[in-house]
């Protein structure tokens, strides 16, 4: 029997593979890397592409898409942590500037956000008015 | 005492918010079953990459000591990440968690910290901050009903940025653990700086080869670590505000229930002396004849 390794490729929505396999295959970040079983520890990012992954007694490759992660070898053990969204500082620049936006857009229209628990309190008030005045004419009859 | 279509209207739109508390009650069910499944298929990465943190927290391959592992003396500066949700109707989920992070605040300022910056997910607690008046630093909302870690990227950016320049001393995190389906505790813990306890002890010692160097790879890693924990507590959250949701909706049913069977009684009643009243009428008058 061929040698084997354990390869679990995982994000952090989910689990998508894990099984022993002969040849795992990636895009790492100095380039294309092979591992065999027996390889020895490596910790290294992935850049977004294809894993190929040799299953044992099965002809084809398994083949998972990444966006990109950190390999982990371990004697005995790949993992892959998969990235769910292609990542990169600029994009992440993006996203930090956008909730910071979104944050002080807030913060501006605090005073409508008041009002509408001002509103709110009245309305509650009101209605609270409107039951007594109800009681009491149902006594009155 | 009220007439007996008075009572008739009131039953009708007391049972008629029964079957909208129904339908919210089976919608929340089986949105629950979905999220609890996200939230156990989130595990297999937090438990890979915490060991692979803890691995690395130990490993001194160089002098390099990442900022989100050294530990502050003094806390003057603190961030707080709240995990709310972005609808009510969940019981007290999400009043539990505010009070929660009140308590927390009050007792940072009590400790003499100076400033306190937020990070909201989720429309009610976002809320809550800003009629605190806190200073909120970053937020996103809207999340519906599959957390996707791509929305939390930014806003969580923000408190890691902020903590690696030392503009935060330490970072924190409430939200509501899900137990089971009746249980949910809210929780307050400290994510940044790691402390050891969180991360395990490492059960190895060998050395990794880096790609391209040390440095790099730690600081991306120990961010996907950070962000994988702010995934996995909003998950969790997720879980428990569906959960919460659907044992609100069901004693809200319940309720409903008893107060149709009441009004129904009295219903009855009403009727059967309005109809006594016009017998003893009939044989009254019969008996004047």
């Amino acid at each position: 029997m061929a040698m084997t390794v354990h390869v679990d490729v995982v994000s952090a929505e989910e689990q998508i593979f894990s099984g022993l396999a002969e040849f795992v295959a990636l895009p790492g970040e100095a380039g294309e890397l092979g591992i065999l079983p027996g390889h020895m520890p490596l910790l290294t990012r992935i850049r977004p592409g294809a894993v190929r992954v040799k299953v044992p007694n099965q002809d084809a490759e398994e083949l998972v898409f990444v966006a990109g992660g950190i390999l982990e070898v371990q004697p005995g053990l790949v993992t892959v942590l998969a990235d769910t969204a292609i990542r990169g500082a600029d994009l992440d620049e993006a996203k930090a500037l956008e909730a910071k936006r979104l944050a002080e857009e807030a913060l501006h229209n605090q005073s409508s956000k008041i009002d509408y628990a001002k509103a709110q309190a009245e309305l509650a008030e009101a209605i609270a008015q409107i039951a007594a005045i109800q009681k009491l004419r149902k006594r009155g009859h | 005492m009220a007439s007996g279509k008075e009572i008739r209207t009131k039953i009708k739109s007391v049972q008629n918010t029964r079957k909208i508390t129904k339908a919210m009650e089976m919608v929340a069910a089986s949105k629950m079953r979905k999220a609890q499944e996200r939230m156990r298929s989130a595990r297999p990465y937090a438990e890979k990459i915490r060991r692979l943190a803890a691995n690395l927290s130990q490993a001194n391959v160089t002098d390099y000591k990442h900022p989100f592992l050294v530990r502050k003396d003094e806390i003057r500066r603190v961030g707080l990440i709240l995990v709310t949700t972005d609808k009510g109707l969940c019981g007290g989920l999400n009043t539990n968690i505010q009070r929660i992070a009140l308590t927390a605040m009050k007792e940072w300022e009590t400790s003499g910290v100076t400033e306190i910056r937020a990070c909201c997910i989720g429309n009610k607690g976002l809320g809550f901050m800003q009629r605190m008046g806190a200073r909120v630093a970053s937020q996103v909302t809207q999340l519906g009903d599959t957390p996707h870690l791509e929305k939390m990227i930014g806003p969580v950016k923000i408190m890691l940025d902020a903590f690696q320049n030392g503009e935060l001393d330490a970072v924190y995190i409430a939200y509501t653990r899900f137990i089971n389906t009746m249980k949910q505790e809210p929780v307050l813990e400290q994510l940044l700086p790691l402390t050891g306890e969180k991360l395990g002890t490492p059960e190895t010692s060998w050395d990794y080869l880096y790609e391209p160097d040390p440095q790099v790879v730690i600081d991306e890693m120990l961010v996907r670590y950070v962000e994988a924990l702010v995934y996995q507590a909003v998950a969790e959250n997720m879980a428990s505000e569906q959960s919460a949701r659907m044992v609100a909706m069901k004693a809200a049913s319940d309720n409903a229930k008893n107060v149709i069977g009441e009004l129904q009684l009295v219903y009855n009643k009403t009727r059967q002396a309005a109809i006594t009243k016009e017998l003893s009428e009939i044989v009254g008058g019969a008996a004047a004849v």
